[in-house]
Parts: structure tokens; sequence; C-alpha cells
């Protein structure tokens, strides 16, 4: 027993102590490591940059192509030289509009019921759901897209609806944009501090008064950034609108009609017999750009948004 | 549908003596209070007197802000919470089975622990709670009696747009009274209105609530002796059962007695400051 | 006392009863937006079932009869090549016995060989599960008119045979073996890449990252490739990998030959660079939930900061850390577009043999199907679908048990 005591007991003889710093090799060498590792993840970025910027200016300096025409001509027609960005991005819009038309409505008011109504129980069961929706590939939807939704519109609205077009294709890609939407506006009103509903009770309100005007109010500035990141989304969408909206670019805004997205226009020509340097490859770059600068954009703004509103409530 | 609290009121006056119920603002008869399975408040049996300031006190843990959630039901929102026993208001029983907790709460306001103004602005956080219980009369009008009767109006006065998050903690928590009074309940809870404020703010709001007793009954839970002290009428100690360990009041009465005299041993070593 | 105008009484019970009313009808409307995120799902797992299973009416171009009047069905081994042999051009048997001689090729094979080759099935129509079970006299009438020579069947697209067979032109013996070894080959080097870089970068940004401008700009940056369209991520991997490092890529430098840089490695970068930002955060939250309580435990007996986070928070994080990779993984199976940006092949029907062979892969197989005029390859179109979910099922589930059985412990 005694020995015990005295092996773990202070040395009784104490040394000169030297706690002067000491290199560590080791430690810094690892820490040097991990930072290199974080640092290589901006190395990815630039490169996107880089690569993107180098091939478009290829692309804009070729004789056949102006910025202007590019900016403002609503022809896309590589095989005659024309060149006019309008003709993609018109599609572009039209189906993100109808995806956000279909998402934000009914994101926000499933947020709204999982995070102010639902009970426990209720709760445990449509999460998943909306997870499972949110793990579902996109090349799933496209098929579910033009196999199930294109052939019910045409049943219901008549052969006006061609095969491929945009409204099937937007309101699928609404579909797989809700649960991202619902879980973000979730976290959003879930943010809002206990002590506004408490307050909105205690005047005498409905669960329904405090929730649509109190806490999505206070939560609305976490719900804009979650329709950014939906419209970042909806423009970046490749998938669905490759294999439901069509293969034609054409400058039209009726999403009856088929139409070929940015993304949908770069899936369909790299995916087919493409000589690198030729105008074709390059000018894919060039929308390739456009996109990233689009939704760099967006998720910046959405990340600044998010930032802002959760200083607000701490 | 439901009872209107109203007309209950208005039936019961013409019996007066038969209902001796009627002279209390509210009155509690062997309420119990669980979370679940847990016993958190056991047998109160309260008359709360009208147009007057009681306190509950009590040390922490021992249900007195759960108590006070009964009164004008916030626990409904708590998942488990239930009642046995009854809540009187007007001879009515806030638990009986046609009764709105909308409107419970309509009629017995809050006031916080921390400030909660909405995000919104001076006037609107105070014209919303008006407006969604259906005031019809000229809103402007009611801001400025709500903020006066909070000794809010002439520091607010000209910045009635600003955000309420620009006001400091005590002016926030005066906004908070005003937006309550602003639906005009017969009856206002605190919860601690002055426990995350500085002496300066404590002391305008007890200010003002001796001023509001004039209008209305207010029901208190502090920690803190000296402004039980200074501010109620009427006292109730609450402990926690030795046995049962859920929170019980052991002793109620009007707050010079409790505090000079008190009956209980144990409210005497704890207004005294020799508890555990 | 002040002037107030609110209802009361008669007045005021009918205005709650209105304002609840109104309350009632919201509350069902957000309801029913979830019932609509139900019901698509719902629609899509049986629209997908729908297409897997069904009546397919076809005809044979050379009636089995010509070649024997014995059943071919019941045809031996050596009886199977002797047809082979005796119905097919030199050159396609030379090509045949190249990829794996005739006799040791399996009976079941040789069978399809005849099917595919000789006897030569032609599809006519094909009908989805609901329709087969519902319309039944209705599409045997319909088969009787338009197609008198056709048989009518009914056929199961997703059965065994279709996930060990490799990749066809005829959708009635295609498979998605190529495309399953395919996948697979893309996710494993996708998480060699993506697993110690971004595990490495969370582990700095939350254990070593002081808060000044470049720390926040990693953060920030991680954030945004997040959020960056996949198909970008397709042109970087198709520029860069495919391209500029084709040498590397395509395996020149180790002196293979017969590809160009389209290979599962450039496919398998691309999409571990794809998923590192999920991998990063995910595994930042991970190592956010281990409490400090326990560094502060390992500092305060003397630890060093590797000490504390090798033996202390990385085993805490590690389950999270496991999920959040399991889930990147899921991800780079089911993406699609920068796949096909990379890969771009369109017909491959040898299983991949390491990260220098050119690939197909489950979404790009379901794509192009999908994309064919066709309706026998919607068919197994639907069925690739059935096999990726299955397989996403599974890394899910894996996620989920593990998230369980590591419940955390603080």
């Amino acid at each position: 027993m005694e020995l015990e005591v005295k092996s773990v007991a202070p040395p009784t003889t104490f040394r000169l102590m030297n706690l002067q710093k000491k290199m560590r090799f080791k430690e810094q060498a690892i820490e040097g490591v991990l930072f290199l590792v974080g640092v290589l993840t901006i190395f990815i970025t630039l490169s996107i940059v880089f690569v993107l910027g180098n091939e478009a200016l290829l692309f804009f300096e070729d004789p056949e192509v102006t910025l202007a025409e590019f900016l403002g001509s609503t022809k896309w027609a590589p095989a005659i030289g024309e060149f006019g960005i309008w003709a993609l991005v018109s599609a572009t819009l039209t189906t993100s509009v109808i995806a956000l038309a279909v998402a934000v409505p009914l994101g926000l008011s499933a947020a709204i019921y999982l995070s102010e109504y639902a009970s426990l129980r209720v709760r445990s069961i449509l999460k998943p759901i909306l997870e499972i929706l949110a793990g579902i590939p996109t090349v799933v939807y496209g098929y579910f897209a033009l196999m199930f939704v294109t052939p019910l519109l045409r049943s219901v609205v008549g052969n006006q609806i061609g095969v491929y077009n945009m409204l099937s294709a937007g309101l699928v890609m609404g579909i797989m944009i809700l649960p991202l939407m619902s879980s973000m506006s979730e976290d959003a009103l879930n943010a809002v501090p206990n002590s506004l509903r408490e307050a909105a009770y205690a005047l005498g309100s409905t669960r329904f008064e405090a929730a649509l005007q109190v806490v999505v109010p206070a939560a609305f500035s976490g719900i804009g950034a979650a329709i950014i990141v939906g419209v970042s989304r909806a423009v970046g969408e490749t998938m669905i609108v490759a294999i439901a909206s069509g293969a034609t670019s054409k400058f039209t805004f009726n999403p009856l009609e088929a139409a070929e997205t940015m993304t949908a226009h770069i899936a369909r020509i790299s995916g087919g017999d493409l000589s690198y340097n030729s105008i074709d490859y390059n000018s894919l770059f060039a929308i390739a750009l456009m996109l990233f600068l689009v939704t760099l954009v967006l998720n910046l703004l959405s990340q600044w948004i998010v930032k802002r509103f959760r200083e607000q409530y701490e | 549908m439901f009872v209107s609290l109203r007309e209950k009121e208005e039936s019961t006056t013409s019996t007066q003596a038969a209902q001796p119920t009627q002279e209390y603002a509210i009155e509690t008869r062997n309420l119990n209070i669980y979370y679940g399975d847990f016993l958190a408040v056991q047998d109160v049996n309260l008359q709360i007197q009208k147009q007057k300031i009681t306190a509950i006190i009590g040390p922490s843990g021992c249900g007195k802000s759960t108590l006070l959630r009964a009164f004008n039901r916030m626990n409904d929102f708590v998942n488990g919470a239930r009642v046995e026993g009854e809540v009187l208001m007007h001879g009515v029983n806030l638990y009986g089975k046609d009764i709105d907790p909308v409107e419970v709460r309509r009629r017995i306001g809050m006031v916080f622990q921390k400030p909660n103004p909405f995000p919104k602005s001076i006037y609107e956080n105070i014209a919303w709670g008006a407006r969604i219980n259906g005031y019809k009369g000229n809103m402007d009008d009611l801001v400025e009696q709500a903020l006066r009767a909070a000794a809010l109006w002439n520091e607010v006065k000209d910045k009635l747009k600003r955000n309420a998050y620009e006001l400091s903690g005590g002016q926030q928590q005066r906004l908070c009274i005003a937006r309550a009074i602003a639906v005009r309940p017969e009856i206002i809870l605190m919860d601690e209105p002055a426990s995350s404020l500085d002496p300066i703010s404590t002391l305008r709001i007890e200010e003002l609530m001796q001023e509001l007793k004039k209008n209305y009954t207010i029901i208190i839970v502090t920690h803190n002796m000296q402004q039980a002290a200074r501010v109620s009428d009427y006292t109730a100690m609450m402990m926690l059962d030795s046995e049962t360990r859920a929170g019980t009041v052991i002793e109620f009465n009007d707050t010079k007695t409790i505090f000079t005299r008190p009956r209980d041993k144990r409210t005497e070593d704890y207004v005294t400051g020799r508890f555990g | 006392m002040y002037h107030y105008v609110y209802p009361e009484e008669t007045e005021l019970q009918r205005f709650i009863q209105a304002r609840y009313r109104k309350a009632w009808i919201w509350q069902n409307l957000f309801l029913l937006s979830l019932l609509i995120a139900v019901i698509s799902l719902t629609a899509l797992l049986l629209d997908i079932i729908d297409g897997s299973f069904g009546y397919i009416a076809y005809e044979f171009k050379k009636d089995p009869l010509t070649i024997s009047e014995k059943p071919i069905e019941q045809f031996t081994k050596e009886e199977l090549i002797q047809v082979l042999q005796a119905n097919l051009s030199r050159g396609a048997l030379n090509k045949l016995n190249s990829e794996m001689p005739l006799e040791q090729r399996s009976e079941a094979d040789l069978y399809s060989l005849v099917l595919e080759r000789i006897i030569q099935i032609d599809t006519k129509q094909t009908y989805s599960l609901f329709e087969s079970l519902f319309r039944r006299a209705e599409i045997e009438a319909e088969v009787a008119e338009k197609y008198p020579n056709a048989r009518l069947e009914f056929r199961y697209w997703l059965q065994p045979e279709f996930i060990v067979s490799p990749q066809s032109s005829k959708a009635e013996f295609a498979g998605v073996r190529t495309a399953i070894f395919g996948s697979l080959w893309v996710v494993l080097i996708a998480m060699i890449l993506s697993m110690p870089v971004g595990v490495g970068a969370a582990i700095y940004l939350q254990e070593y990252a002081q808060k000044n401008f470049i720390n926040s700009v990693i953060q920030t940056n991680i954030n945004n490739l997040a959020g960056v369209p996949s198909i970008v991520y397709g042109m970087l991997g198709l520029a860069i990998f495919v391209r500029a490092f084709e040498p590397l890529t395509s395996g020149a430098v180790f002196g293979i030959t017969d590809t160009n840089g389209r290979t599962i490695l450039s496919a398998g970068l691309t999409m571990g660079i794809l998923v590192l930002p999920l991998v990063i955060i995910n595994a930042q939250e991970a190592i956010k939930a281990v409490p400090d309580s326990i560094r502060q435990a390992a500092y305060g007996v003397g630890a060093t900061k590797w000490q504390t986070i090798w033996s202390h928070v990385l085993p805490n994080a590690l389950p999270g850390i496991l999920t959040g990779n399991i889930l990147a993984m899921s991800r780079a199976m089911g993406e699609t577009a920068p796949l096909i940006i990379v890969g771009a092949s369109t017909f491959i029907s040898q299983d991949p043999s390491g990260p220098f062979s050119k690939f197909t892969a489950l979404p790009i197989q379901i794509y192009q199907w999908t994309s064919r005029a066709q309706s026998e390859f919607h068919n197994i179109a639907a069925a690739a679908i059935v096999v990726l979910l299955v397989l996403l099922l599974l890394l899910n589930t894996t996620a989920i048990l593990l998230r369980n059985r590591f419940q955390r412990r603080f």
C-alpha cells in the first residue's frame, strides 16, 4: 500500500525546471500538412476559374464570335456560327421559374408544418420521406419527368404539349428542390427563438397567426437564403432538363415547348463526339463559366444572408 | 362552442352572494401540474386578489414559473404537460372542456423573463397583438396610450418606426409590458420581469407595476426577496415537498406578514437568507 | 381609463371562431404540401416499378424451327456451339473467341448468344406492369391485330440475369454488370482522393485554424464549392484530367496505349473533387460535436495538440466522419452529368480492368437508355434505376446503422 502511494507522489527532490518553449517538429509538420490540404481547396476554385476562363477566352478570341453577339443575340446555332446565349438562357430561366414556383411555396409550407405543427411522431415519419426525395439521383428524376409527368400532362392538357417540354422538366425540378428548400427553411424557422412564439401566444394569437405573422417574418432572411440556394440549384441542374426538356436550342419562354438549357446543351454536346480546340468545344466552357459565375454570386449572397441572420438572435 | 368568460362574469355578478369566488381575480383549487409522469407542482390552492400585486417566491426549480404559466395555459405548448384540479377566473375553470386557450391568453397577458419584442418596429410590436384580436379603434391612439401606460412614450415617441431591437433591455421590457396591456387583459403575469435588467431599469419596472395595479391584477414570479417585499401586496412562498419532490405553496399571506411573522419555519429561513 | 374597442361576448366568439377556421384551412394547406411530396415520391417509385416488368410482344428474325426441330431451350452446350459456328461469319466468330473461347463459355452465355446473334429477337412493343395487369385482354387483342406473328410474353426486365450480364446493344440482352463495376471503381477512386484530403482539411479548419483572413477564405470557399453545379466539375475534369493530364490518366506513362484520357481514373478524380466539399463539411460537423471538455482533459494531462486530436478528438468523431463519407459516396454514385462529360463513351461492354479502363456507369446507362426512342430501352432504364436505388439504399442504411450504433455518448 505504502509503495503505491509513493510511486505517484511528487518527486521529493526537484531538479531545475526548463519550461522554455520546445520546438516540436512533428507537431509543426502535421499542422503544416493540414494547412496545405485546406489551402488545396482554394486551388480547386482557382483552377475552375482558370480552366473555364482560359477556354472561354479562346472562344471569344475566335473571329466568328463577338461578346456583343454572345450576350445580345437570341440564336444559338454553332453549325452556322451563331452564338447567342439567350437561346439557352431563356430555357434555363423558364425551367428555373417553374421549378421555384413549385419548390418555394411547397417547401416553405412543408417547413412551417414540420417546425410549427408536427408532433414528434408525425415528424419522424415525414422528415425521412423528404430526405429520401433529396437523396434520389437527378437522372432518376429525369426518367420520372419523361416517362410519367410528361404523359400525364399530355393526357390532361392535350397534345399541344410536346414529348419534350420545359413544363414537365420544371415541375419535376421543383419536386427535386423541394426537400432542400424545406430543410433550409426549417432551419431558419427553428432558429427563431421560442420566446417570440410565446410572446405571440400570450397576446392571444392562434398557432397559425404566430407562425405566419411572427415566426416566418422573423426567419425571413433565412428563408430568403434558402430561395437563393434553390435558384442556384435550379440553374445548375442538368440531368432532368437534359432528358425531359428537349435538345433544340430555341429562344422561347413558352413552357409547353421544347428548348435546351445551358446545362443540357453542355451535357449533350460534350457527351457526343467532340473534337478538342474546336469552337464548339470552347463555347461549352464559355457557357460553363457563365453558370459558375451566376451560381457563385448566388451562393455567396445566400451565405452572407445566413451569416447575418445567425448573428441577429445571438 | 365555448363559454365566454365575459358572459359568465355577468351572470355571476347577479348572484354575487352565492359565488364567493367572484371577489378573486384568479383562484386555484387542488392544482397539480405534471410533465409526463413527473409531478412538478402539487396541490396549489391560491386566491389572487383583484388589482393587487401577488408575488410568488421560492428557491429555483420549485415550480414558480410552471405555476405562473398554468394561469394562462402557456404550458399547453410544452409536450406532455398536463394539469389536474381547477384554475378559476370569474368562477369559470380555465381548464374546462369548452374553454378556448386563445381567449384565456387574450384576457391574461404575460411578460417574460427576458424581453422578447418581435423583430418589428416599436409601433408594430404593439399594434400586432391588437390587430389579431380584432381591435377596431384608432391604432395610433392605442399605441400611444399603451406606451404612456408603460412609461415609455416620452423615450420612443420620435422613433416609433424604428426596430424594437434598437431599444435598451429595460426599454424592451417596458415595450413588452405595453404590448401586453394594449390587448386589455384583466390580469398580467410577470415571470421574473427584471431578472435580466440593471438596477435602474429594475426600479423603473417596479414603479410601473405600482402604477399598473390601479387597473390590473398582477402576479409576479421573482427570486429576489427584496423585490417581492418592495412591490407586492401578497406573497406565496413555494418550496419542494420533502417527500414528493414536487413544488408546492407552503405559505400564502399578505407580504408584510410573510416577511415579518412567517408561520412556517422554512419560509422564515428562506426570507432571512438562512435557507440551504 | 383608456378607450379600447375590442370585440366582446358573442362578437368575440364569432371572431375567434373565424380565426380558427382560417387557421384550420392554412394548417391543412401546409400539410398538403408535405402530402404532395409524399405523393410525388410514391408516383416516382411506382413509375419505376411499372417500367421494370410487363408484357413484351416480339418476333424472331429467324424462326428457331429452321435451325432444328428440337426447341433450342433443350440444346446441349455442344449443339449450341455448332449452331453458332454454322450461322455466324468467320469474323464474328473470331471476335467472340478472342473475348473468350466458345468452349469456355457457360451454357447460359451460349444460349443467349444464339438468341442474340442468330435467332434475333425483334421487339415490336413493350407494355408497363400496370397495363399488363389490368388491360391484358386489350393488349392481347392489339398484338394479335398489329403483329400477327408476334409472341406475347410477360417479361421481368429486372431479373438476376440483368444484373450479371454485360452491356449489350440489344435491350433484351443488356445488363448492368459493366456499369456496376464502372460505378464502383469511380466511387472507390473518388473516396481515395476525397477522404484523406477532406478529413485533413476538416481537422485543420476545426482544430487549428485561427480566425484570420486566409482561414475565413478557405471556409467560405468550401461552402461555395459545395454549391457549384456538378456539370461545372465535369468541365473541370474534362479540361484537366482528360486533356491536360492525359498521359497520366490514360496510363500512357505506365505503358498502356489503347486508351485516351477518358478513363475511370479521370472520372474518379473528377468525382472526388466534386464530393470533397461535402466530405469536409460533414467531417467538420462531426468534429464540432466532440465536446471541448474532452480536449481540455487531454491538455490537462500534458498532451500536445496533435496527441489530443489523434487520441481523443478523432476517435470520438469517427462514426460521424464515416457517416458523412458514406453519404458522400452515395452522392458520387448517383451523380451523372460530370460522368457524361468526362466519360462520354457510348458503348462499353467489357468490364473495367483497372483505373485506366474506359468505363460506363449506372447513371450513364440510365441516361442513355432513357434517351433512346424504343420502349424496351425505357424498360431496362427502369430496371437499372431499381439497381441504382437499391445500391444507394444499402449505402444509406449502412450510414444510419453506423450512426445509431455509435450514438453520441456525451
